[in-house]
């Protein structure tokens, strides 16, 4: 409590609580001339060629992040944890560039709040992977659960496999990519970022999105609010081509195939619409 | 292809300074409420990686990457008539510096915005240090 304490007159000595904000512009610069660095300035110094591993079959789910954390404190850039045994909230908030191996599956909220780790996991993951995920890559090399990205900013986030409802709800940036299915309310009140479904998608897909991009390479059961159907570009298929071969995804007969979904953007500054108009678009 | 360059995306070839000299309302609806319906640029717009910086390559093979990654999403903006790029980490556009010549085309301004902010928020002076500072617990 006297920590806490002394944070909060610590945080008054700062200006931190009279600091006058002018909504979302803060009148901040660029310093053009900043020294190199690629990472944030607390982030250890890894090298990837330093590997780790370590058995988590014995381990509760705070001493597996807490030896994750200490392991790359000590420069560790490659790290192994083999029997995660389903564990939920395992690999969340790595801020750091990290190469971290999985072997088995994940529970729960895995791998949420990264940024900038490459992470694979050699089974399956449970709801809201990746939730929040900032940056860097997680590839799943079989099924995942629902909420598959929620909320995320940005990076790659794979799943080989099928992949349950919500996939991507309220998404903001990155790319996620889908090697079989998805459920229902895929891209749900999307914002930003691209999605690819190499499979089926459920019904409603990208319901309420407001900007970003949906690709699915099979059927689409039905599509939600203002989810429009658009012609697929040069551009869109030397990104897909691209993408797809990194993850080794790319079907054999390329990409032709896909169709492609954005938002009708009918939604758009839907509080400033006349009554009749809201009726008109729902 | 000076002053052009598609700020809507490769398929429309848009004044690229189009937010910098107007305030970009087209639409009635725009003209009605006094202000721009969306982003002030295309969000969609996919990078092109002929036009990486050397700092940008650097800084992709360093997170052991194949590309861009989370960069992908990062545009020049425009806000309040100055070109800006949004860092989600302070939630905020943070301000491009009057003495950098922009370039006559959003693919190119779009990769100095990315080196800018790379180097804004890995700086030892970037706001988060400060509240990190301050409200760490952990």
């Amino acid at each position: 409590m006297e920590d806490l304490n002394s944070q909060v007159q610590r945080s008054y000595e700062m200006g931190l609580h009279s600091e006058q904000l002018r909504g979302r512009t803060q009148q901040r610069f660029f310093v053009p001339d900043e020294a190199e660095n690629f990472v944030y300035p607390d982030a250890p110094d890894v090298d990837f060629n330093r590997r780790a591993e370590f058995d988590a079959a014995e381990m509760t789910t705070s001493e597996i992040n807490r030896k994750l954390r200490s392991l790359i404190n000590e420069g560790y850039g490659t790290i192994v944890v083999k029997n995660p045994m389903a564990r939920h909230s395992l690999g969340v908030g790595i801020l750091n560039r990290l190469n971290l191996y999985f072997e088995g599956s994940l529970g729960y909220f895995g791998c949420g709040l990264i940024d900038g780790p490459n992470v694979r996991i050699s089974g399956r993951v449970g709801w809201s992977c990746a939730e929040n995920m900032m940056a860097g890559t997680v590839v799943i090399e079989k099924n995942a659960g629902s909420q598959f990205g929620a909320a995320m900013r940005g990076g790659d986030l794979v799943c080989k496999g099928q992949v349950g409802a919500r996939t991507g709800i309220d998404m903001k940036g990155g790319t996620i990519i889908v090697g079989k299915s998805t459920g229902a309310f895929s891209g749900f009140m999307m914002q930003r970022g691209r999605m690819v479904i190499c499979g089926d998608a459920g019904p409603n897909l990208g319901d309420s999105m407001y900007d970003g991009m949906i690709f699915v390479g099979g059927k689409i059961a039905s599509l939600g609010v203002d989810a429009v159907p658009a012609e697929l570009t040069d551009a869109d298929r030397e990104w897909l081509t691209r993408k797809l071969k990194m993850y080794d995804l790319l079907p054999p007969q390329g990409v032709d195939h896909f169709q492609k979904i954005v938002a009708g953007k009918q939604l758009w500054n839907y509080d400033n619409l006349e009554p009749a108009e809201k009726k008109l678009i729902l | 292809m000076a002053g052009k360059g598609g700020y809507k995306g490769s398929g429309e070839q848009g004044d690229v300074d189009k937010f910098l000299v107007s305030e970009g309302l087209e639409t009635e609806r725009e003209k009605e409420i006094g202000q721009h319906i969306g982003y002030r640029y295309d969000v969609n717009l996919l990078p092109d990686y002929s036009r990486l910086t050397p700092f940008l390559k650097k800084y992709i093979e360093t997170m052991g990457w194949e590309d861009l990654n989370w960069l992908e999403d990062v545009h020049m903006g425009y806000e309040e008539g100055r070109p800006a790029v949004f860092d989600r980490n302070v939630n905020g556009w943070v301000t491009i510096p009057d003495n950098i010549t922009l370039p006559d085309n959003q693919q190119d301004r779009d990769m100095l915005a990315r080196e800018l902010l790379i180097k804004f928020q890995m700086s030892p002076k970037h706001p988060m240090v400060t509240l990190n500072k301050a409200y760490r617990k952990f």
